[in-house]
């Protein structure tokens, strides 16, 4: 896994420096997308509050709105009928709105009244005053629903995003930053084996030097006593062989 | 896109029984569009469950709905349709009906979030 476990580089002290430089950006981000988890994961669980304390309340509204149904039904008779073929263009609607949580674009549904009643003759004959509260309880029981959609699709989308950051902040903590470490690790034992390599080099050269040096030395000497010996002035240096720069001839 | 849904105003849909669209109805989120096709639908006894599906289905794929009211006894026969439903819009709301009690350990969101909340918060 050691040897593997790396990016594919040179060990050279530019990719040390470009390694450094990655290993920190790495860090960097890290610490950032982490905090950014933290951020998210503060208002995801907020939302969820919201979610379940709206959900509670959904249930009592829902069960005053049936139970108004029920009324306005013994006062006006069945109506059911009659509602559901005059349908014709919504008075409720649903406007978008974006929020931005740490980057994350959530949307907000809200709702706002638009056009007529369609209804607005229904229960004229007897019954009126009940649907009319009727008509009251389900348009309130709409609003609280909308909100709890809007809650419901951040929830959603918060889910997936805090999901996929996590990932991101697992993936860079236990694969980017051991590899850029490993990395740096292989480069520097690299580099060292290197200059070990050189020294080394330098050594044997200063070695050689000084051996030819010796047997120089020692050559010189000899010759020296065969000339004492010989009481002959052979090795007396020619003016000649010196090889004066400034001798022009 | 999202200038454009700024401006025009999404609908809410309902799935349910008679009883919870003619409500919904009078609170006034029902309508009819140009192919008279309306943004509710009654499910009775007799309503099969292909057809439930194929409507919700029907109601993901139109882009100017955006929320989905759908009662949970309904909800229960589609499960598998609501539980692949991943995006955010149309968002898919439970809701209580007249002769079914809510039950929040089958909302498919609550059963998601399961593990973070205590369901008896609810009761």
């Amino acid at each position: 896994m050691s040897g593997k476990d790396r990016l594919p580089v040179f060990p050279s002290r530019g990719a040390q420096t470009l390694m450094k430089a990655r290993l920190k950006g790495a860090q960097k981000g890290h610490s950032l997308l982490k905090r950014k988890a933290d951020a998210l994961q503060m208002r995801f669980r907020l939302i969820l509050g919201k979610i379940i304390e709206t959900k509670t309340l959904m249930g009592e509204v829902m069960k005053e709105a049936a139970f108004s149904l029920a009324e306005a039904k013994f006062a006006t008779g069945d109506f059911n009928q009659v509602v559901l073929q005059n349908v014709t263009k919504a008075q409720i609607k649903i406007r978008t709105k974006r929020d931005n949580v740490a980057g994350v674009t959530l949307p907000v549904f809200e709702s706002y009244q638009d056009g007529t009643d369609t209804y607005e003759l229904a229960g004229l004959a007897r019954g009126g005053q009940q649907l009319a509260k009727l008509k009251k309880n389900y348009q309130s029981a709409v609003k609280l629903l909308v909100e709890l959609a809007s809650l419901q699709t951040s929830f959603v989308t918060l889910d997936e995003v805090i999901k996929i950051t996590n990932r991101r902040v697992n993936a860079i903590e236990h694969v980017i930053i051991p590899r850029i470490e490993k990395t740096l690790a292989y480069i520097i034992s690299e580099l060292d084996e290197l200059e070990r390599e050189e020294f080394y080099r330098l050594k044997k050269i200063q070695d050689k030097k000084r051996i030819a040096r010796q047997k120089a030395e020692l050559k010189a000497e000899k010759m020296k006593l065969l000339a004492l010996e010989n009481s002959v002035d052979v090795d007396a240096p020619s003016m000649l062989d010196e090889g004066d720069e400034d001798l022009l001839f | 896109m999202a200038l454009h849904s700024a401006i025009k105003g999404k609908l809410v849909s309902v799935i349910g029984d008679e009883d919870t669209c003619v409500g919904f109805l009078l609170g006034g989120v029902g309508e009819i569009n140009k192919n008279r096709h309306p943004n509710f639908m009654v499910v009775d006894k007799n309503t099969s469950v292909s057809e439930i599906e194929e409507c919700f289905k029907r109601f993901v794929r139109r882009d100017d709905i955006d929320i989905i009211l759908i009662n949970q006894n309904v909800a229960e026969m589609i499960r598998h349709c609501i539980d692949s439903h991943m995006q955010p819009i149309p968002s898919v709301l439970e809701i209580p009906s007249k002769d079914h009690p809510y039950d929040p350990t089958k909302d498919s969101i609550l059963r998601r979030a399961r593990g973070m909340f205590n369901p008896d918060d609810f009761k």
